[in-house]
């Protein structure tokens, strides 16, 4: 057996008030993927920080390779042989695929950059992910999966290397890319090199890792081979409880009358057409592969996008709803999406970090920006009011933050997604677009968000939910389309689909 | 004893402001120039004449928070300024009384920030660009309007407004200072406190949420330039009231203090940060200096350094405060 590549002994580090980690063990050996597994605030960021060298721990050892490892920065972290590539990889949209590879660790002769030769290792590191990109495609053009895999490519990129971090690395990946990231990882594995992966998708860990160990409250609780545990262990472990999965009520709920309308609609480039109709209580899935046009369907239904043919139609909600039995029907034109948040229609992006939230402002101001007017006094706003508004939804949703005041980008990924959540409720629209609601969040509050949509629907809210994650399409929809290159297909009961229907229709 | 502690919390909040850090530097600063001439600083005097040449910056200072929160950057200021001087000249020598002619001079202001809203929201040019050709532009139309020399008028009172107050009077300084106070304070409300001010910080910490959330970002920048014209259409009334004439040289650089003022005051260029009071301080903290250095007999290249390293380190001592407050997760 190989000796560890790395081993961490109880290492702590505290932000402020804030233990982020209070006393982690664990080891890798060369040529093993190692899974890091725990709930979002675990501690799994921190403790992927302290080994890239972002952050120094307060207490405890880490060795590399058998000698002892110090990193004060990341460049030195990477010149150990340290790469991580962190779930979001933030590349420089105005700079090249291969510019962004070699980034910092640019090939220089005589002061110059050697273009060729950073070329050519940036197509090595390209294929050694078995991504086919053109390393001088402009980053900004790239899709969030190409993102993904120009960021673990740059990780690749300087030698020697010992040891690979993967932070989330398939949370914006559609399955057949996730395929392609774990023959990636093999051929990492199949070098030697130690790998360590940090994810939510416990399948997927079962599947591609070796060994794991699971944070919880800044500690590790629990180590082992993954051949030799069950799922449902690691969970308990994880969650420190019995997880009581929220079965689908959707046999539960009736769908009344049609509230939106899709008719033929195309957008500038995706989708090339889609028709739909939404009934008031329901919950309508769109899966499809990424890049298939399910979030450009969804922008352009919310006026964020210009559309160029088709119509999008809304039931009259609010005082004029259905008057004498008569159903209202209104077009929306434009890309104007405060007129749709008139009309009753609310949307959360898929991306929480640069568009669904403003990061420095405060939970509060988030999650009552679209709709101020109940905390104006004479034109001016009452913080107690909104502040009292706010923890209202922070106790029904279980938001966990230090207050309605903290910064949102302080809170963790689940409870950011909730404050994305908690403004449509209460903005209270009628009609409820969620693109990809559960990406990148942990279990338990993926959970929450399945019962809390359920609940939703059943109060006579309607919602369409886009999503990659086929298993979650089927529990939580009551119907599901599929978008395959730009056409949506026509909607289905989920009862009478399974997962490999969906996939086979998506991807073929 | 609870009381007590109600206090003591209340102060814990005003140092986790963010003008905190500008205003104990202000403070520092003006208890040195009193150690070394108490004499001028620890008397009224200094304080009414300090308070009437911030007048000015800090009029415009108020609208340059406005626009630097809502993530965008003013360099018309200056230029704004020095038109607005001529056409209240030019209002009062044809004769308009003085209430008509502030009113032709503010509304100028409001048109040139208008002209630059609209160039920045309708067509998409960054706020440094569009700004910078105004800045020219409304420069050029000054002398023009002028015909490239100043302008004398009948004050018709308008020096009042940035006259000393006498001695023994109960307003104690000029009504500039007031004016600057009172508008300082509706900018202050309106920035914290009114929905409008809430969705500038909106589209200056993050645009693309901004318009995720129904807030249309063009309509808010082309107020919030707008509302920052029109508070330098005041400040060119209280340049006027001091100069009596209109100069179409007047205030080159104006622009230039007026940023200084809101960036040492806590503005962040990249927008959703800053604070009126901030702003204040900042522009209060660079008078301070002026005169400090000018009762010492320092050079005037000495202030300016001083001056450019105090812009350097407050914002350098933003970036530290937020870097250890987002050390998070």
């Amino acid at each position: 057996m190989n000796a560890p590549a790395l081993v961490v002994r109880g290492v702590e580090k505290r932000f402020g008030a804030t233990r982020a980690l209070a006393g982690v063990d664990l080891a890798v050996r060369a040529g093993e993927v190692h899974a890091v597994l725990g709930e979002n605030g675990a501690g799994k960021s921190t403790l992927m920080g302290v080994l890239a060298g972002l952050y120094r721990p307060d207490a405890g050892v880490l060795e590399l390779g058998g000698a002892a490892f110090a990193p004060r920065a990341p460049g030195e972290a990477r010149l150990r042989g340290v790469a991580l590539v962190p779930q979001e990889p933030a590349l420089c949209p105005d700079l090249s695929v291969a510019e962004n590879i070699v980034l910092g660790v640019e090939p220089v002769r005589l002061g110059l950059v050697r273009r060729a030769e950073r070329r050519a290792r940036a197509v090595r590191a390209l294929a050694a992910v078995g991504a086919g990109l053109d390393p001088d495609a402009r980053a900004g053009t790239l899709s969030p999966p190409e993102r993904a895999l120009v960021g673990i490519a740059r990780a690749l990129a300087v030698e020697p290397l010992s040891l690979v971090i993967l932070d989330e690395p398939t949370s914006t990946l559609a399955a057949a890319e996730v395929e392609e990231l774990f023959l990636a990882v093999a051929r990492l594995r199949a070098r030697g090199l130690a790998v360590l992966y940090v994810s939510h998708f416990l399948e997927e860990v079962a599947r591609i890792a070796d060994s794991f160990t699971v944070l919880r409250e800044g500690r590790s609780v629990a180590h082992g081979a993954m051949a030799e545990t069950s799922l449902d262990a690691v969970v308990e472990h994880m969650l420190g409880r019995r997880l009581e999965r929220a079965e689908a009520a959707a046999e539960a709920r009736v769908p009344g009358e049609i509230v939106l309308r899709v008719l033929g609609l195309a957008g500038a480039r995706l989708p090339r057409s889609a028709s739909l109709e939404l009934r008031r209580g329901e919950v309508l899935g769109v899966t499809g592969l990424v890049g298939s046009g399910r979030t450009e369907l969804l922008r352009a239904v919310f006026g964020l996008d210009a559309v160029r043919r088709g119509a999008v139609k809304v039931a009259a909600f609010g005082s004029g709803r259905a008057r004498d039995g008569a159903r209202e029907e209104r077009a929306l034109r434009g890309t104007a999406p405060w007129r749709r948040l008139l009309a009753g229609i609310g949307m959360a992006s898929e991306d929480r970090q640069h568009e669904g939230l403003a990061g420095q402002m405060s939970v509060r101001d988030n999650l009552t920006l679209t709709r101020l007017e109940p905390f104006r006094r004479f034109g001016l706003l009452s913080d107690g009011r909104q502040r009292a508004a706010a923890r209202r939804f922070m106790e029904r949703l279980a938001i966990r933050a230090s207050g309605p005041d903290a910064p949102v980008a302080s809170l963790s990924g689940g409870n950011q997604q909730k404050v994305a959540l908690a403004r449509l409720l209460h903005h209270e629209a009628d009609v409820l677009l969620l693109d990809e609601p559960t990406r990148g969040i942990d279990l338990g509050s993926r959970e929450a968000i399945y019962a809390l949509v359920g609940e939703l629907a059943r109060r006579g809210k309607s919602i369409v939910w886009v999503s990659s994650q086929l298993g979650e399409v089927l529990r939580v929809c009551d119907r599901v389309c599929v978008m395959r290159r730009g056409v949506l297909g026509a909607a289905r009961a989920a009862r009478e689909l399974d997962e490999h229907a969906l996939l086979l229709e998506a991807a073929t | 004893m609870s009381a007590a502690r109600a206090v003591g919390q209340a102060l814990v909040r005003v140092t986790r402001r963010p003008w905190f850090g500008p205003l104990v530097a202000l403070l520092v600063v003006y208890a040195f120039f009193a150690a070394l001439k108490p004499e001028t600083f620890l008397r009224g005097m200094i304080l009414e004449t300090m308070a009437s040449q911030v007048v000015v910056v800090a009029i415009a200072a108020v609208g340059m928070t406005l626009v630097i929160v809502e993530g965008g950057i003013d360099l018309s200021v200056g230029s704004t300024v020095a038109l607005v001087t001529v056409v209240v000249a030019r209002a009062l020598v044809a004769g308009a009384g003085p209430g008509v002619a502030v009113l032709v001079g503010i509304a100028t202001g409001l048109a040139c920030g208008a002209l630059n809203g609209g160039l920045i929201a309708g067509l998409g040019v960054s706020p440094f660009i569009a700004t910078l050709g105004t800045m020219s532009a409304l420069r050029g139309l000054a002398k023009g309007l002028a015909h490239e020399q100043k302008i004398d008028a009948p004050a018709q009172g308008l020096d009042e407004l940035m006259a000393l107050a006498p001695r023994g009077s109960p307003w104690l300084v000029s009504p500039g200072v007031w004016i600057a106070g009172a508008l300082a304070l509706a900018g202050a409300v309106l920035l914290g406190r009114t929905r409008f001010g809430r969705h500038v910080v909106a589209v200056g910490s993050n645009a693309r949420t901004a318009r995720l959330c129904g807030i249309s970002v063009g309509r808010v920048t082309v107020a919030t330039y707008a509302l920052a014209g029109a508070l330098a259409g005041v400040a060119g009334v209280m340049e006027f009231g001091k100069l009596t004439v209109g100069d179409p040289t007047d205030a080159p650089g104006l622009e230039l203090d007026v940023i200084a003022a809101v960036v040492i005051g806590g503005g962040s260029l990249s927008g959703g940060q800053g604070s009126v009071a901030g702003s204040l301080i900042g522009a209060a903290l660079m008078t301070v200096l002026k005169n400090g250095s000018m009762h010492l007999g320092v050079a005037n290249w000495v202030q300016q350094i001083l001056t450019g390293a105090i812009i350097v380190a407050a914002a350098a001592l933003d970036r530290y405060r937020q870097k250890r407050a987002g050390a998070l997760s």
